[in-house]
């Protein structure tokens, strides 16, 4: 089902030249569903929390690619990291603060 | 090195055979991947599971040193890193069922929540984007940057989408993570954030599941925020910033 839906999502991102990764529309797809149908069975719970109690494993591989960009991160380290310490500081600010206000 | 030829050599040549039959199949990568992971979570469990010893981090330092330190190349490592990798496709649509879980919850405060997301989401990536090019960082790592608020599945997916590079982004949104929850608890309290809802938001929106996480052991509703905000900021991110990249950066 999960990779039906993810199949089923990588195809609409093709066809409908969305910029969107094909697992998300997957997500929104099968969350589409379980609004419609009234949530996720036992059988789509149990498969769900197997998949993602394994969740950070998953990211390893992927992550392991960095070897072939440390010339990247080298070049540019301070650039990243003083990108990534202001950009998440103003992130954390801007949504705090509009949903404080809006939700008063 | 002609390995069998030299018979004072016999011990590292029939390594670097052993190596060298290994590094074709897949086991090596799968096996080894697996082995770092069990490693990676003794040792952050051993560190007290402090922020800095998150496993993923760990893991993937102890992979890395070990693919610099023998000179086996990315490729080959993937052979059997690919079975495991594979499975995030189908773990991003299986977020669908904590979401939903999620959304139920917190349907009434919705007016609140999405204006909230979409402008630390466009927030966080545009400044990140232009901070990043501003100090004169590369157009790719500018564009890996972009996506690194949301949860890494998705990151990899919106930064291959708009020329980044999906490993770059992965390592981007664990440093992400982690400024969130060093940052997270002491700025929003600075600038006198206390609504708990409003906290819970902006971890999940600023800093994804390890921000949300720190935050869910300080109150459990700002953990269930944090939760929508993880799953929102991911749909909204993966349609908001690529037209935003391309906007900020041009082609």
């Amino acid at each position: 089902m999960m990779i039906a839906c993810q199949l089923a999502g990588e195809v609409a991102a093709r066809a409908l030249g969305l910029p969107i990764p094909g697992p998300v529309l997957g997500m929104v797809l099968l969350l589409g569903i379980f609004l419609l149908r009234g949530g996720p069975d036992a059988q789509m719970r149990e498969t769900s929390s197997g998949l993602l109690r394994h969740l950070s494993l998953l990211f390893v591989p992927a992550g392991v690619g960095v070897v072939t960009q440390l010339d990247a991160l080298a070049q540019d380290w301070l650039a990243i990291a003083v990108a990534i310490v202001v950009s998440t500081a103003l992130g954390l600010a801007v949504t705090g603060l509009v949903m404080q206000r809006l939700s008063r | 090195m002609t390995p069998g030829l030299d018979l004072g050599g016999l011990g590292a040549g029939g390594l670097g055979v052993l190596w060298v039959y290994l590094e074709s199949t897949p086991l090596l990568g799968l096996v080894s991947t697996l082995l770092a992971w069990q490693a990676a979570l003794r040792l952050s469990r051993a560190m007290g599971d402090r922020p800095v010893a998150n496993p993923v981090l760990i893991a993937i330092v102890l992979l890395a040193g070990l693919l610099v330190a023998t000179g086996t190349p990315y490729a080959a490592y993937f052979r059997g890193g690919q079975y495991i990798h594979f499975l995030l496709g189908p773990a991003t649509v299986a977020l669908a069922v904590p979401m939903y879980a999620a959304l139920a919850s917190i349907r009434r405060s919705a007016f609140a929540i999405l204006p909230a997301i979409l402008a630390g989401a466009v927030t966080a990536a545009g400044s990140a984007i232009l901070i990043a090019r501003a100090l004169g960082a590369s157009r790719p790592v500018a564009l890996s940057l972009a996506p690194k608020s949301v949860t890494t599945p998705i990151a990899m997916g919106v930064a291959e989408q708009i020329g980044g590079n999906p490993s770059l982004a992965a390592v981007f949104v664990l440093m992400t993570g982690l400024a969130g929850v060093v940052l997270g608890p002491p700025l929003l309290r600075l600038i006198r954030v206390v609504d708990w809802r409003a906290r819970g938001l902006a971890a999940g929106t600023a800093g994804h599941g390890l921000a949300t996480a720190r935050i869910l052991l300080l109150n459990e509703t700002a953990g269930a925020y944090g939760g929508v905000a993880i799953g929102l900021n991911g749909i909204v991110t993966a349609v908001v910033v690529p037209p935003l990249a391309r906007w900020l950066l041009g082609g």
